[in-house]
């Protein structure tokens, strides 16, 4: 009887399973393998995990090896191969957060419904667990549950929360008040201002372009070598030439070179190109990306469909990262109306060949999937490690075609350049770096939210827009960025002096800028994919060292072992996730060596073992804090006495 | 006349389309690797085949040869990266050579000893990776694992069955096998199976077979894996195997 009991559950599991969730997810994806990470998702999404039934049933379904999808499947956060709960909270860990005081709502919610951070209530019910940024700074601290955010939280709110949870009220009857999400646009330029219609910019192209060049690039003119199909498609890369419009994914390629270079890339027998946006914003402290798509969604899809016309492409990806999950049913409802409309599908405002699609894939918690080549890679239906270059996605991007992956940013200014052509755009800004900028302001200012300012803007007019006092640092363009201290104040968001993807952390007097470094450190430890040895290892035993000065353990030489760190981060890497680990760690020793020598121990060498520190599990598990559970060592009872 | 490049001042021919290491290899001269084998699609994972190409760090295994390139491998600076790269590989796993049975036949131990790794340098990790001995014929012990993906690539590419692959990210990224219940044995891997041959450390194992060949008189004990390596790689011949 009872194992008949036991038996049950997973087995009414496994038939709903099969019968009632997996047939329409695979048919959405058309059984496809390389939809293997949104199926994942969906069935993580409809009964909580990914059970060993359900990749038992994906084994059949997909043709594919089970080792590869629990190999992909074990490399993104947000997919469960084990039991979770019903209710997953995920508390935002970046420094903002923690600013703003995530940490006491944490234990709060962990008091409320009895659960320790990080592992699963025993009667299944929930977890509570913490997660990178999730794009919320502005209005944190902000938590993911079952990847719907919840921002601005309160105790109140946490206690709302909780008490939902223990009443065990399904998610969809929460009430709506708990999931809006502000846009906190502060400031407006060409980009924010624009009141662009949809199908403006297209039509401009179109109208601008001679008679004899309306045929578009995919239709075949130009593969066959006649000079007429040219004028269209290539004039439209020449405006962003003109425009001298630049990635605002935070490297600054020239978009004109990057489209021509794929436009010209060889094409193999039944290849074709692909327009991949580039929505996974990551970075901690951005959210400039998810502003735009809720705020300006037809401008990115106009600029897509632009990318298209003028590469001669079909067929288009946005990749939005998991944590705007709720961004997904507007953005197709947006997609829809665009169809609906003629501006996507086939013949495209009625032009022969100019034929266009997109489709929206979802990250599932991977900030290295930012980077292009694992952002194709996940987009594949594989784990997100980042490719070999060369090739370049370019030339040999999603399934081996010629790629043009851009951010959400630059497609919106795309869109711009043709409604306006390129002069107009590059009378803003500086001679490098032309237009304008977007930025995620957040921390220690009146006013967090997206601001647009003409690049060249100066670190101070940007705190005196946002209402910051007593300024100590700003993190420009997030952990991968740069540290500005005061001194620097007068320096420009500009690809010449400070290049930055948006993000705009602001730190006051009272930030302890080693936390701040340390924080970002254990980001990367986190999010490094774990394929190259000296990332994979190399950010643990930096995020080891910096815990052992947060212990008060370190010494001098740490410092040297730092640098050892950075340089082997820098040079032997295989992407830019590694090459950046240390930045925020350099970036603070060089301006703020005052917080991390108040660190140190001692003037010397200092081991990393502390038996006293070692002895804390123990403590836990006997539940004693007396005297008689320490142990004193007489060196540092001296010092603490002094 | 092929064209060339320089490695540490010597000219290297190479053909089209080879990588630097290849090209060195083919000329007899040993660049230290561990995930790149010459029968597999490059990785280039491990980073130990690091040169210096015309000033700038660059894997060996995944760069193209091009005429004129002034490529640095056995400089004082590269070998101390690679040494704190050895140094990570052997912490991040539990390495514990004194009780490996593939002591003296271990890529990643010998290696150690031609780059003059002294001491482990770092703290161990110590992390906690049960034994797979479920297989009659096969041991698993992931303890060893540096996660190279050779017997990934192996079973893939040659074997045609998918037999391992790596799962999880970050640190925790690690090999696991194919099959429901996560051993072995419910596997279809098989003693000739070509994934069974690429393991260079110890982490794949035949049973029963560990200390047929007593110990200072395996492979890297008789001569150190600078002078065989190349000899064992142009072979395309597993080290161990091939012993009486």
């Amino acid at each position: 009887m009872n194992s008949k009991e036991t038996n049950c559950a997973p087995c009414l599991e496994g038939d709903k399973l099969l019968h009632e969730v997996l047939p329409p997810i695979l048919l959405r994806w058309r059984h496809a393998p390389t939809a293997l990470l949104q199926i994942l998702r969906e069935i993580q999404e409809a009964l909580d995990w990914i059970s060993p039934e359900a990749i038992a049933a994906l084994e059949l379904a997909l043709g594919l090896p089970r080792s590869k999808i629990e190999g992909v499947a074990g490399f993104y956060r947000f997919l469960y191969t084990q039991p979770r709960g019903r209710y997953r909270v995920l508390f935002a860990d970046n420094i903002i957060e923690q600013h703003q005081g995530s940490a006491s709502l944490i234990e709060r919610m962990c008091r409320n419904l009895w659960v320790e951070k990080g592992k699963t209530s025993e009667d299944g019910l929930l977890s509570i667990d913490t997660t990178s940024c999730i794009g919320m700074s502005d209005q944190g601290p902000a938590l993911l549950v079952n990847n719907r955010v919840v921002p601005n939280l309160t105790e109140s709110r946490v206690d709302q929360i909780s008490e939902l949870i223990r009443r065990e009220i399904p998610l969809s009857a929460w009430p709506d008040s708990l999931f809006v999400v502000a846009d906190n646009i502060r400031q407006r330029g060409i980009l924010l201002d624009s009141e662009l219609a949809p199908g403006d910019a297209l039509r401009s192209v179109l109208a601008r372009t001679e008679r004899e060049g309306l045929e578009a690039s995919n239709a075949r003119s130009w593969r066959e070598g006649l000079p007429s199909g040219l004028i269209g498609p290539t004039s439209l890369i020449e405006e962003l030439h003109r425009a001298g419009l630049r990635g605002r994914g935070g490297a600054g390629f020239l978009t004109a070179l990057k489209w021509s270079a794929c436009r010209n890339a060889a094409l193999g027998a039944g290849k074709e190109r692909v327009v991949v946006c580039n929505a996974d914003e990551g970075e901690p402290g951005t959210f400039k990306d998810r502003v735009l798509l809720s705020s300006k969604p037809d401008l990115v899809l106009e600029g897509m469909t632009l990318a298209a016309y003028a590469l001669g492409a079909r067929r288009g990806f946005v990749y939005l990262r998991g944590e705007y999950r709720y961004l997904l049913e507007p953005l197709q409802a947006v997609l829809a109306a665009r169809r609906a409309a003629g501006l996507l599908g086939q013949s495209i405002l009625g032009v022969h060949g100019l034929d266009f699609d997109i489709e929206i894939h979802l990250g599932a918690g991977a900030y290295v999937c930012g980077e292009e080549s694992a952002l194709i890679e996940s987009l594949e239906g594989k784990r997100g490690t980042p490719r070999n270059r060369p090739p370049f996605p370019v030339t040999n991007g999603y399934l081996d075609q010629p790629t043009v992956v851009d951010n959400v940013e630059t497609f919106a200014c795309a869109a711009l350049i043709a409604l306006h052509g390129g002069d107009w755009f590059a009378a803003q800004g500086t001679e490098k770096s032309t237009g304008s900028k977007l930025l995620s302001v957040s921390g220690d200012v009146a006013q967090p939210g997206v601001y647009e300012f003409p690049f060249g803007v100066s670190i101070a007019e940007v705190l005196r827009a946002c209402g910051a006092r007593n300024t100590q640092a700003v993190q420009v363009g997030g952990p991968s960025g740069t540290c500005v201290s005061a001194a620097e104040f007068d320096r420009c968001i500009a690809f010449e002096d400070i290049p930055s993807a948006g993000a705009f952390m602001v730190f006051d007097q009272r930030r302890d800028l080693f936390e701040v470094a340390r924080n970002f450190v254990h980001f990367f430890a986190h999010e490094s994919c774990g394929f190259c040895t000296p990332c994979r290892v190399g950010t643990s035993l930096l995020r080891n060292l910096m815990d052992k000065l947060a212990n008060g353990r370190g010494s001098p030489y740490d410092f040297g072992e730092i640098e050892k760190m950075n340089h082997i981060l820098q040079q032997m890497s295989h992407c830019g996730l590694g090459h950046s680990a240390c930045n925020p760690v350099l970036d603070t020793i060089a301006r703020f060596r005052p917080a991390y020598e108040q660190r140190l121990l001692h003037a010397a060498f200092e081991p990393a073992f502390d038996l006293d520190y070692s002895l804390a599990p123990a403590r836990q598990m006997t539940g004693r804090d007396d005297a008689g559970a320490h142990f004193v060592q007489a060196d540092t009872a001296e010092i603490s006495n002094e | 006349m092929s064209e060339s490049f320089t490695l540490d001042g010597k000219t290297i021919p190479f053909a089209a389309g080879q990588t630097i290491i290849q090209a060195a290899a083919d000329a007899g001269a040993w660049i230290p690797h561990l995930c790149y084998h010459p029968e597999f699609k490059p990785h280039g994972s491990c980073k130990l085949c690091t040169v210096k190409v015309n000033g700038r760090h660059m894997a060996s295994c995944t760069t193209q040869a091009q005429a004129g390139q002034e490529v640095e491998s056995n400089t004082d600076e590269l070998n101390e990266e690679r040494r704190t790269l050895l140094q990570m590989l052997f912490v991040e796993g539990n390495h514990f050579c004194p009780s490996c049975e593939k002591s003296g036949d271990c890529k990643l131990q010998a290696t150690a000893y031609e780059l003059g790794m002294m001491t482990p340098h770092f703290d161990h990790f110590y992390p906690n990776r049960p034994v797979d001995a479920s297989h009659p014929d096969i041991l698993l012990d992931f303890n060893r694992c540096i996660l190279c993906s050779l017997c990934v690539r192996a079973s893939r590419d040659v074997d045609e069955k998918c037999v391992f692959a790596l799962s999880g990210r970050g640190i925790d990224t690690r090999l696991i096998v194919n099959a429901a219940s996560g051993r072995l044995e419910d596997t279809d891997v098989a003693l000739t199976d070509k994934a069974m041959q690429v393991c260079p450390v110890g982490a794949i194992l035949r049973k029963g077979k560990g200390f047929a060949v007593p110990i200072r008189q395996r492979t890297y004990d008789r001569s150190p894996i600078s002078d065989i390596a190349l000899k064992e790689t142009s072979l395309a011949l597993p080290a161990v195997e091939n012993k009486p």
